[in-house]
């Protein structure tokens, strides 16, 4: 247990260095332009590119450089942008991450739920017409692009429909804290959380059916059959017990993807000052420095959710947690 | 169970099985009407050039703000003073009827029609480049972890894990920003930063990983193969048993990916269109003409609707024709009802 | 007839009477199995045998209610205790199943649920026929595993599937089949997937049932021996048909049907001089959608005759057996 404990720890520090490599690599060793110039941003003054040069070691070599780079993002936390007043990176990231978080948190209770109810719906009544709707009404959901989606949203609620009972409690663009006043901040997220969610439950209701459909065929299903217990009692104790394994471990990695930066479109689209938007505007700016550290944020949030995950799996599954 | 047809085993897929697949799919009313609505569709984009001038009478490209159009004997301006009590600003022309202007004009008073079929060459070009090219790639890099195993196995399902740690889109925008201004050099080639080159490696690169798994988790299952094991005992060169005993079977699992890779990519290229980081101006694609309407989305919705339903069809019909695809070909259905 | 079964009395159990189970097939319908009549009675070991593909498995699920492809026909009668059990609704059904009929299947590895204990998934079926606290179920679980030699029943209960034997597996599978005091047990192949050592002491285990439980059982197996050593009587299938029926003892002296003989052939006598090569039957088993008209064993016959494009009736062939055999009372298998 503990050597297993261990060695994923030891996984773990692997594929977070690699992924700081990889995304050092991209941003500093890509063959095109000068890092320099990259950095510094637009129409940057000849002071401030040899700032640049001397700060982040573009004179030295590429272990050097690296090197560097993770003390100012990790370390000294003094990663500082260039393109945008020469702010600080890391308590710009850090101030919109509540905002990410409640975006992100409210729309997974929304995915989890309905995704659920959706796929085993279906499963239950595979190939009937309500199986075939769902099916359909998920693959919809999957085809549509988060950011139009939302436009259409606001489109709907703040100015075709707002005037109706339906919508016109629904405020405009923009984020209350949770601290501040919860009716505000729910009211702000709801629609947000909603379009955040349709692809998710789009996926996560596909792949729930297809696994309840797929374990159908198994021994072990037949048995809880022949012992003759409920069609629902078999479906969900038996059923969906079994697929949570697959759904936990997915789930977890696509939250924490969404924390990292993965909603980025969906708070561009509806004015959510979080971590995606704060990239947004790095991006409009070409403010390297930021895009990078909220990269690097993102992925070390996956992978630290990854290993999140395996433990949840040695929850779940009693065969992994004898070492199998 | 005992309604088994046994059915030999065959070492690469035969013929038959391509030919029962077809069948399956041709019998599939879904997965017909979306490779019909996708025929169309396509069609009508590459096409554009032969006939969008003549219908549609402007240039897609080059704005119009100035001009105006004559419907119904009536000349109108393409710019018109907007509805609100005051008429400030100018909104563009809505939907008209007509074959000018068949759903207005956008912010530079350029005809949405046309440019939806302009803007759609570039998307559906640029999502089928990639995914040809990001399956390429993945078979490449799969093929070699599934096959030779061990160390590069290792090696290579690591460097996925990173790549995939990644959020898709972060990594996207990332790889684009770094290109978006001086494009890409790689020793004597340099490829200018409004090329289309530069989305379509992009989303091919980083779509790598969610493709390579599967291939690789095939050609394992495959390596473990009898007839495979035959193969080689029988002194087959490797490279021949690569070719004509891995390869084939495979495929089934790039064509089950193929238009399901399209899909992501075309979501992809939309949404870096969308940042302005994929197609770049004067170009169009759906991507960069919903950004144009975000800012006219309360006055004129069509102009950021009809470009986002056109990425919702097709991605749709490819979604249904991916399904479609897995279940005429399913792999796992083939073994269980062999067993 | 009246045929005296060592171990039980002469009131029917369960009586199947002309059960077909056919399935479309491109257009038309293909038949699995078809006119399968028998009766078991109280007590009675009947062995189910045939070569895979041969119907078993199907007359047992359809007993059962198990069957639910789409499409699939089932026609004829199943009376469990004078009760119909052919078109009897799922509600009513579900009473039935784990409580009076309970089956085994053929593999113990994946007959558990994986991520629960084997006590949980005991616990469970009782608790779904009686009205039982958790804490009793789990007493009558131990207790029942027990009874099946399991060691430390206590603490096997709460383990996992995936750490306990195959054997161990095959105990708690046939207690949990137990668990409700069924009157008809089904063992689909219970040792097929098992070591020939751990073989002989479930099918032990399964023979003295009847007198522990008093319950009859209903043995499918591919294999000869197996038929000999537990069963009262035998039911020979083929290709979804009956191919003979009898007790056991006097079907084994005398098979009158030749695909009979050719099975008993196949097995390595006990005593004398063992043959050099044992005797095969060439050919295989037709599908079920490509089955010759007539007997379905003709193409594989070596006594075949023109007589035998039609199908033969299953009919008396002495000392209680029945055949499906035109020359079956000719006596001419005896060679």
């Amino acid at each position: 247990m503990l050597s297993a404990f261990l060695r994923r720890v030891g996984q773990t520090l692997i594929v977070l260095f690699g992924i700081s490599v990889l995304v050092f690599l991209v941003f500093f060793a890509t063959p095109g332009a000068d890092p320099t110039a990259r950095i510094a941003g637009r129409n940057a003054s000849p002071q401030t590119m040899e700032k640049v040069r001397h700060e982040y070691g573009f004179d030295r070599p590429l272990p050097f450089q690296y090197a560097t780079m993770m003390k100012k993002l990790f370390i000294t936390r003094d990663l500082t942008s260039y393109a945008n007043r020469g702010e600080q990176v890391v308590p710009e990231i850090i101030q919109a991450a509540p905002v990410t978080l409640s975006l992100v948190c409210g729309s997974a209770v929304i995915w989890l739920i309905v995704s659920v109810a959706m796929g085993t719906l279906a499963a239950a009544m595979k190939g009937s017409w309500v199986d075939r709707t769902l099916i359909m009404l998920g693959l919809v959901g999957i085809s549509m692009p988060v950011f139009w989606l939302g436009q259409v949203a606001n489109l709907i609620s703040l100015s075709r429909y707002h005037d109706t009972w339906l919508f016109s409690w629904v405020p405009g663009p923009g984020y209350v804290p949770l601290t501040q006043n919860p009716l505000a901040w729910f009211k702000a997220l709801v629609i947000p959380w909603c379009v955040l969610a349709v692809m998710f439950i789009g996926i996560y209701s596909r792949i729930l059916r297809a696994d309840l459909v797929a374990l159908a065929q198994e021994d072990f299903m037949r048995t809880a059959r022949a012992k003759g217990l409920s069609p629902a009692r078999i479906l969900v104790f038996h059923g969906l017990r079994t697929s949570a394994i697959t759904y936990v471990s997915l789930f977890g990695l696509d939250f924490a993807q969404l924390l990292g930066g993965g909603a980025l479109l969906t708070e561009v689209v509806f004015g959510l000052p979080g971590v995606g938007r704060l990239t947004y505007q790095a991006l409009t700016n070409l403010d390297l420095p930021l895009i990078m550290a909220t990269v690097m944020y993102s992925a070390t949030f996956v992978v630290l959710a990854n290993a999140v995950v395996d433990i949840l799996y040695i929850l779940l599954d009693p065969r992994v947690r004898d070492g199998r | 169970m005992t309604t088994d047809l046994q059915t030999p085993a065959s070492p690469a897929p035969s013929v038959s099985l391509w030919r029962q697949a077809a069948r399956t799919l041709l019998a599939d009313k879904g997965s017909m009407t979306a490779l019909a609505v996708l025929c169309i569709i396509v069609l009508a984009c590459l096409l554009a050039p032969l006939y969008a001038h003549y219908v549609a009478h402007t240039d897609a490209f080059a704005s119009n703000v100035a001009g105006s159009i004559v419907l119904n004997g009536h000349e109108v301006d393409i710019m018109q003073p907007n509805d609100n009590p005051l008429h400030l600003g100018l909104s563009p022309i809505g939907p008209t009827g007509h074959t000018a202007y068949l759903l207005g004009a956008d912010s530079q008073g350029r005809d949405i029609a046309a440019r939806l079929l302009y803007g759609g060459r570039n998307s559906l070009m640029i999502s089928a480049c990639a995914a040809v090219l990001c399956l390429f790639l993945s078979t490449l890099v799969g093929v070699t972890a599934g096959y030779f195993g061990g160390i590069t196995d290792s090696i290579l399902s690591r460097l996925m894990d990173i790549m995939w740690a990644v959020p898709v889109y972060l990594f996207a925008i990332s790889l684009s920003i770094i290109t978006v201004r001086h494009g890409l050099q790689i020793g004597p080639f340099t490829i200018e930063a409004d090329n289309l080159l530069i989305p379509i490696i992009i989303i091919a690169l980083v779509y790598v990983p969610y493709a390579a798994r599967p291939v690789r988790g095939r050609v394992m299952v495959l390596r473990q193969a009898e007839f495979v094991t035959a193969a080689r005992c029988l002194g087959v060169p490797q490279w021949r048993v690569l070719l004509f005993d891995i390869l084939p079977n495979v495929l089934i699992t790039l064509v089950v990916l193929g238009p399901l890779l399209m899909a992501l990519s075309l979501l992809a290229e939309s949404a870096l269109s969308f940042l302005s980081l994929g197609v770049q101006a004067p170009a169009a694609s759906w991507g960069t003409m919903i950004q144009d309407g975000e800012g006219l989305i309360y006055s004129r919705p069509v102009v950021a609707i009809a470009p986002g339903l056109a990425i919702v069809f097709v991605v749709l019909a490819l979604n249904i024709l991916g399904d479609g695809l897995r279940d005429a070909l399913d792999i796992r259905n083939a073994t269980r009802r062999s067993r | 007839m009246a045929v005296n079964f060592p171990h039980s009395t002469s009131q029917p159990l369960l009586e199947v009477k002309d059960l077909c189970v056919s399935i479309p097939s491109y257009g038309r319908s293909v038949a699995l199995i078809e006119h399968i009549s028998f009766t078991l009675r109280e007590r009675e070991i009947l062995g189910l045998v045939g070569e895979s593909g041969s119907g078993k498995s199907v007359t047992a699920t359809a007993i059962m209610g198990l069957l639910d492809t789409p499409g699939l026909k089932i026609t004829g009668s199943v009376r469990f205790r004078g009760q119909e059990l052919v078109g009897l609704s799922a509600r009513k059904m579900r009473a039935i199943r784990g409580r009076d009929i309970a089956m085994i299947f053929q593999d113990p590895m994946t007959a558990f649920t994986p991520v629960y204990t084997v006590g949980w998934q005991i616990d469970e079926q009782i608790m779904a026929h009686e009205r039982l606290s958790r804490k009793q179920a789990r007493e009558r679980t131990v207790q029942l595993l027990a009874e099946m030699g399991v060691p430390d029943p206590t603490r096997t209960a709460n383990r996992y599937p995936h750490q306990l034997s195959g054997g161990l597996r095959q105990r708690a599978v046939i207690a949990m089949a137990l668990s409700c005091n069924p009157t008809l047990l089904i063992a689909d192949e219970p040792t097929t997937a098992l070591d020939v050592t751990v073989q002989a002491q479930i099918l032990e285990l399964i023979s003295t049932l009847r007198d522990t439980h008093g319950s009859s059982v209903l043995l499918i197996t591919h294999d000869m021996g197996v038929v000999a050593e537990t069963c009262d009587s035998v039911m020979v299938l083929y290709s979804g048909r009956i191919a003979e029926t009898g007790l056991a003892e006097a079907l084994f002296a005398h098979p009158r049907h030749p695909y009979t003989t050719a099975l008993l052939n196949s097995i390595p006598p006990f005593y004398g001089e063992r043959p050099h090569r044992l005797p095969a039957i060439a050919g295989t088993p037709p599908a079920p959608h490509e089955r010759p008209a007539g007997c379905a064993f003709s193409p594989r016959c070596h006594d075949a005759q023109t007589i035998c494009s039609t199908i033969p009736p299953l009919s008396p062939a002495g000392n209680g057996q029945q055949a499906a055999c035109f020359f079956s009372t000719s006596g001419q298998q005896e060679h």
